[in-house]
């Protein structure tokens, strides 16, 4: 079952980068994050199945907005098949990498868990929340989330700052009439 | 082991698209796709075989819960990387808008001839 959707995965990635139309290459990229959210409900993980249909369909929007800023063709460079052999050599040495790497990990369905196994059996008890994940999040690492809601409101205040319009051409306006259009 | 390396697939896709297209937008996408990639890979390094998810139902022994439960850490962890990847993605975005207002091109081997 998960194999095939990341099979689903696979394929809509593929589509998402060779597709001229860049228009439906942003649509196949809603596809795969739809396909990751289905992964991570059959993966007993139904809190970060939520979030992430919310934050797809709002990546969706966005990146619809910035294509239909401009005309959506996409730019047409065929590249050498030097190139396209490189990178296909390159890309299977990576995954035989990846497959000496993950020799060492526990193999697929028994995870380490070291320190979980504390959360799981005391959680309860401990912060009082059913939900262990809201537990770890909200009481065990509360620090470590009220960091990653610190890098959340820098790139929110970054991109707002740099989208504006109103406050910046106001002062260019007050300094030519301070200074006077050169003749 | 096989959905380690198929999900290690979806990366190098990623960063494929990352390094060899030129056009911005696509760029981004390479960048959403590795991280969809990591974060699904974390998850999957949690996933216990016929695990139940770490969600006590009312009733429920535990002690038994307590073996039968899925990994609820990089569950936790994931869950805000998930909502940074959509602030990182709208910085970006707004940056390809200014990009796009100076120079009146997406395409990024365009963008640095025209530079300076």
């Amino acid at each position: 079952m998960l194999e095939i959707i990341l099979i689903f995965i696979i394929v809509g990635t593929v589509i998402a980068i060779e597709t001229r139309n860049m228009l439906s290459s942003v649509i196949a990229v809603g596809a795969v994050g739809f396909g990751v959210s289905l992964m991570f409900l059959f993966l007993q993980a139904p809190d970060i199945a939520i979030t992430q249909v919310i934050v797809e369909i709002l990546s969706l929007i966005i990146l619809i907005r910035t294509t239909t800023y401009a005309d959506n063709e996409a730019i047409e460079k065929r590249l050498d098949t030097f190139a396209n052999m490189t990178g296909l050599i390159f890309l299977g040495l990576f995954l035989a990498f990846c497959y000496w790497a993950f020799s060492d990990l526990t193999s697929f369905g028994q995870p380490l868990m070291n320190v979980s196994q504390y959360y799981l059996s005391a959680g309860l008890t401990d912060t009082g929340a059913a939900n262990i994940v809201a537990a770890v999040i909200l009481d065990y690492r509360a620090y470590d989330t009220l960091g990653e809601a610190i890098v959340i409101f820098t790139s929110i205040l970054g991109a707002f700052v740099l989208l504006r319009t109103k406050g910046k051409k106001k002062t260019e306006e007050k300094d030519i009439e301070k200074v006077g259009i050169p003749e | 082991m096989l959905l380690y390396i198929l999900n290690m697939l979806v990366f190098g896709l990623g960063l494929y698209c990352l390094i060899a297209k030129r056009h911005i937008i696509k760029k981004i996408i390479g960048m959403v796709i590795i991280e969809y990639s990591v974060n699904l890979f974390l998850i999957l390094v949690g996933y216990r075989i016929n695990g139940i998810a770490p969600i006590l139902s009312p009733g429920e022994n535990p002690i038994v819960f307590s073996q039968v439960a899925v990994d609820p850490l990089p569950q936790a962890l994931v869950l805000t990387s998930i909502v940074i990847g959509l602030g990182t993605l709208a910085l970006m975005a707004a940056y390809s808008i200014k990009l796009y207002e100076k120079y009146r091109t997406f395409d990024m081997s365009e963008i640095n001839r025209l530079k300076g």
